[in-house]
């Protein structure tokens, strides 16, 4: 193990639990990760020291409480290089965040007729919503599709990109194959034909650096979860002048200006998204989680972490029987597979008893596991906390499990 | 034997085993002793969904008594439903809806019957003793 890896993990306190008496190992970052002592400290010092309501009290804890808060979008803002940092909207997540675009962009620009553009790897949250908009507009959902070894075929996505799409809505990094998708090229490609993109930056924000401008995104969505920071608190990248022309998505506190039961007006971006009290606590440890990334710096991440990768995958290729599924060749760090006819559940169960745990099953993106004609697989997801050592604690419990059937 | 020999023969035979991964051993010895359940009821209408795995469950009333033949698509999971059928098949229906079902419990795979592992098996025992409740009214 690495020095400063030893120094990182020493930051977690979770990961010296033990289950059912073996060392955890804990590769299923990719449905959240584990968070290092400052981001739960930080949550504990703003309940302790600067809790209150933010935005509207005249009095000094209001004051910290709003400070510290608006601090934090400022740290999101220049996380993403995003232009300004009323272009951040603090939601409850990505899924919240798509959500929030699919109704407001599907009220201001879309019509019975009209399409969306989706791809064959998207989660059920870069689904569901925009087949909900579907449903209320009348339009229809395109799906760009893909190689057997996971990559999205442009000259496909180019065809579908017709004067009906109003939206193109795609992952970053694919949950289940790892696959790092062209988004910069394929935004180029959609605005080419004037239409905005919205990326699921879901899985690429604990992995890559995120540069909204350079990628030119319309719409950038994540979690803050995923990148060691708090459940329930997800950020939504905007540009202003598509913000601006969309209606609030809910109504309350916050979002307005003024109130009269003849008329209410809206308040400006981004608070106009922003309806109700805000999470001002996980906003803090939100920006703390980011502050303990850029600390250790996402390209130094992104390098050790492919290292990782390269190693887990030649190491799983020597077992006997491994099918590793997603090989594209840019691959951020996750390794979906099957181990021989086993059912990936029997595989996940018998990790888990080995102390290591692993996703199983379809991971919530079902048409990508229809499309590949599978049930499921077994999911490994990596973070900047896993070492070499865990992964072979991995491949011998996974040769140890093949003998048992 | 009665239900709770059944279970108590299971239960004596699991506490041989002290390490989890020999305890999973005979489950999957057991799933893989499983008779495969016949192509013709592997459909639709005898599925129980589960988000990880699949069980098929078909039930016959003979001579007053309920005859289960199941299957899953995970040996784990095939191995204990082959534990619950020795327990709850070939008894009446009365048999079935008085049965405490401990032994899961005791052989400490309780995590495998709670409602969110969505395993099919909270959903398959749910569902015997449905057709044990049916069976009993029709009787009536």
């Amino acid at each position: 193990m690495e020095d400063f890896i030893r120094d990182i993990r020493a930051e977690f306190p979770i990961l010296s639990t033990k289950v059912y008496g073996k060392d955890l190992i804990y590769f299923d970052n990719g449905a959240t990760t584990q968070k290092p002592r400052r981001v739960v400290e930080r949550i504990v010092s703003g309940y302790y020291t600067t809790n209150s309501n933010i935005h509207r009290g005249v009095h000094y804890l209001s004051q910290r409480a709003t400070e510290a808060h608006e601090n934090a979008r400022e740290r999101v803002r220049r996380f993403l290089n995003a232009p300004q940092a009323s272009e951040i909207i603090f939601t409850r997540g990505t899924t919240e965040a798509i959500n929030l675009v699919a109704f407001s962009f599907g009220e201001a620009f879309c019509q019975e007729g009209d399409e969306i553009v989706v791809s064959v790897m998207e989660h059920h949250s870069n689904i569901v919503p925009w087949q909900m908009l579907c449903e209320r507009k009348k339009m229809k959902l395109k799906v760009i599709p893909m190689s057997d070894q996971g990559e999205l075929l442009l000259d496909a996505f180019q065809s579908l990109l017709t004067p009906k799409v109003k939206l193109v809505a795609i992952t970053h990094v694919s949950n289940v194959l790892g696959t790092i998708n062209p988004v910069g090229e394929m935004i180029q490609k959609a605005h080419a034909a004037g239409i905005p993109v919205l990326v699921d930056g879901a899985q690429s924000v604990p992995h890559l650096k995120i540069d909204v401008q350079a990628l030119d995104a319309d719409f950038y969505a994540f979690s803050a979860h995923k990148i060691y920071g708090p459940v329930g608190i997800g950020v939504l990248y905007g540009k202003s002048d598509l913000l601006n022309r969309m209606p609030p998505y809910q109504g309350g506190g916050e979002m307005i200006e003024q109130v009269h039961f003849e008329k209410t007006t809206y308040n400006v971006l981004p608070y106009k998204f922003e309806a109700g009290t805000p999470d001002f606590i996980g906003s803090t440890a939100l920006a703390e989680a980011l502050d303990f990334v850029d600390e250790i710096g996402l390209d130094r991440i992104s390098n050790y972490e492919h290292q990782l990768l390269t190693y887990a995958i030649e190491e799983m290729k020597k077992i006997d029987g491994m099918r590793l599924i997603g090989t594209a060749a840019d691959k951020s760090a996750v390794i979906s597979f099957l181990l021989g006819s086993i059912h990936p559940f029997d595989v996940g169960t018998l990790l888990d008893h080995l102390g290591i745990a692993v996703r199983t099953g379809h991971h919530c993106a079902q048409p990508l596991i229809d499309r590949l004609g599978i049930d499921g697989t077994v999911r490994a997801s990596f973070g900047i906390y896993n070492t070499p050592e865990e992964v072979d604690v991995m491949i011998k419990a996974l040769n140890r499990i093949k003998s048992m059937f | 034997m009665s239900i709770n020999e059944t279970q108590d023969a299971i239960i004596e035979e699991f506490s041989e085993f002290e390490d989890w991964m020999d305890k999973y051993q005979l489950l999957i010895d057991t799933g893989n002793s499983l008779e495969p359940l016949d192509e013709q009821f592997k459909q639709t209408q005898y599925l129980i969904e589960g988000c990880q795995s699949r069980v098929w469950l078909h039930a016959d009333y003979i001579d007053g008594k309920v005859v289960f033949k199941a299957e899953s698509d995970a040996v784990i999971v095939k191995g204990i439903v082959m534990l619950l059928i020795q327990v709850m098949s070939d008894r009446t229906p009365q048999e079935i809806l008085d049965t405490d079902l401990y032994f899961i419990d005791k052989i400490g795979l309780k995590d495998h019957l709670s409602p969110t592992r969505a395993n099919g098996l909270v959903s398959m025992v749910r569902q015997i003793r449905n057709y044990a409740l049916a069976y009993k009214l029709k009787e009536n």
